[in-house]
């Protein structure tokens, strides 16, 4: 990369399953109207704005852009729209962030939503397609056959989902954004909850909610104007592959792979677990958890699970590495949006300003989104300190 | 205006219901025209790439990771085995399938990649992985261009496929492994 470029704001709505007191551009307003006052800036400061969302059926053309523009003050200043399904939060941020990095912009400001409320981004994804049968399965049916893929193969107990299911909504009770506040949640109820798509329980995946995230980067000459340190991006990577073919590796995606060897590399870190202090990692089902631990070199193939049944990922075990100290997916879920919470909770937590569910001391962090058929991925490392 | 219009006037409108209705002419292309001529004829094909060897169902003209044209055409067996699967409890609005139901990833001998279809006739507590199963076709007359003309795939009383041997299986299935 070549300039510097840092996060010094961001802003998050409250994450609810129906926001019904705001349009889905009020909705986006508030998000980066939060950004901006914790920058210290406002919308005649930003140079461009950066927006994503999930795939659905949004105003039946799918172009939010066109009709978002004024409410997020891009008047008379360069707008692009960023599309990678679920990863999309993550890739928006990482397109926001080299408009800053190329030296062509000085303050960017990048915006993500999903009001599901007002559609059904999951059953959007699941309308009939020519060539298949439509069996109705949903985000779930698709995934729940790589998980008991990843349970066979690592002879994983069958209680390591429930326990990130309670882990990640231990976390989340500490953040009063998070849609889900379960601070009694406990392993039974989670195990007790109705099986959805075996071996996927209801407790095991995340809920639907409406909100936005939102973050002002800056270049290395822009960054003062927020009374709270700056997030400095410190390596920043994304990857593709298609969706199907011949041999795939699907429990343990070579995209996810290449990527986290690309952004640990551009951050200098050679064993993540032990030098990074936290992270926000796209688990939007439990499993997820020890499945990303191997694939983001965590851990050994097939020896995650060890890690999250040692509460090496808990804050409340007092874990030495952290994963999802907000609560992560399944404690909100505003699809578009919740790549980019996990970007911007990461730079919350390097700035010293996630509130209750701060991890002490945190100076390295890193922020993850993966989407499609877990095939797009986006990746960053954040840091307190100036590389 | 009165005051009670006054004060409707001043309810926010936090919902009202915008159906929209989809309509897609999908054009299919030369080598997905092959395979649904063929499940018209109740047979299901694959296409070979000629780089890596793997045959892909359904066959899209190129292979996704080579990249290349396929048009080598394969007829597939109608035994499968499971390489993975979820049985679904979620109730769905209007799903014309009953929960709970069996997904499977299915890969048909002499193909090297899944696609999903319903499992029936069979005990869902006992379906796993390396499971061998066969199509059960609908009735000649109702066949169409559609995967649809497979009802479901059921079980068979046949040994199961090692994992290492999954998607591998040639289209004589055991017999032809040598």
């Amino acid at each position: 990369m070549a300039q510097l470029a840092a996060v010094i704001g961001t802003g998050q709505t409250r994450y609810k399953t129906r926001r019904g007191d705001v349009s889905i551009a009020g909705l986006l307003r508030e998000a980066a109207v939060n950004a901006l006052e914790d920058a210290g800036l406002g919308f005649e400061d930003i140079d461009a704005v950066v927006i994503g969302k999930a795939p659905d059926m949004f105003e039946g053309i799918v172009m939010p852009e066109c009709y978002l523009a004024d409410a997020l003050g891009a008047n008379g200043k360069p707008m692009l729209r960023v599309h990678t399904a679920g990863s999309v939060g993550g890739s928006t941020a990482l397109v926001a962030a080299s408009h800053v990095q190329s030296g062509t912009f000085r303050r960017v400001l990048t915006v993500t939503f999903e009001k599901q409320s007002e559609s059904n981004a999951m059953w959007a994804l699941s309308t009939p397609q020519p060539f298949a049968v439509h069996l109705n399965a949903g985000a779930g049916g698709y995934f729940a056959p790589i998980i008991r893929e990843y349970m066979r193969r690592s002879g994983a107990p069958y209680d390591v989902g429930i326990k990130v299911a309670v882990k990640d909504r231990l976390h989340g009770a500490r953040n009063p954004l998070a849609h889900l506040q379960k601070p009694d949640i406990t392993l039974q109820e989670v195990e007790e909850s109705m099986m959805l798509w075996d071996p996927i329980r209801l407790l095991e995946a995340c809920p639907s909610s409406d909100g936005a995230c939102a973050m002002v980067i800056a270049a290395e000459d822009a960054v003062d104007s927020s009374p709270r340190p700056p997030a400095w991006i410190r390596g920043g990577a994304m990857r593709s592959e298609p969706t199907m073919y011949a041999g795939r590796e699907e429990v343990n995606p070579r995209a996810g792979r290449d990527c986290a060897a690309d952004v640990y590399a551009q951050a200098g870190i050679r064993d993540p677990r032990r030098e990074l202090d936290c992270a926000e990692i796209y688990v939007p089902f439990s499993w997820y958890e020890p499945m990303w631990l191997e694939n983001l070199g965590f851990a050994e193939e097939g020896q995650g699970w060890r890690l999250t049944m040692e509460g090496a990922t808990s804050m409340d075990e007092g874990g030495d590495i952290p994963w999802n100290p907000s609560g992560g997916v399944l404690s909100s879920n505003p699809i578009g949006a919740s790549g980019m919470i996990r970007f911007a909770e990461a730079a919350r937590q390097v700035r010293g300003d996630a509130g209750a569910h701060q991890v002490e001391g945190a100076r390295l962090a890193m922020g993850h989104a993966y989407g499609g058929g877990a095939q797009f991925f986006a990746m960053w490392i954040v840091g307190a300190d100036k590389p | 205006m009165s005051e009670d219009n006054n004060a409707q006037a001043r309810e926010p409108v936090t919902g009202m219901d915008a159906p929209i209705y989809l309509q897609y002419q999908f054009t299919a292309g030369r080598a997905p025209s092959r395979f649904l001529h063929a499940l018209k004829q109740g047979r299901l094909t694959g296409q070979r790439c000629p780089g890596c060897s793997q045959v892909y169902i359904p066959p899209r003209g190129s292979c996704p990771a080579c990249g290349i044209a396929t048009d080598e055409e394969v007829t597939l067996s109608n035994k499968a085995t499971v390489q993975s699967f979820t049985i679904v409890y979620i109730p769905i609005p209007g799903n014309p399938i009953k929960p709970p139901y069996i997904v499977a990833n299915l890969v048909p001998d002499g193909a090297n990649i899944s696609f999903i279809h319903l499992l029936s006739d069979c005990v869902n507590e006992e379906v796993h992985i390396g499971q061998r199963v066969e199509a059960v076709w609908k009735p000649a007359q109702e066949w169409d261009y559609k995967m649809d003309n497979i009802l479901y795939y059921r079980p068979l009383e046949e040994p199961d496929v090692p994992v290492e041997l999954i998607g591998r299986l040639p289209v004589e299935g055991w017999e032809g492994q040598a």
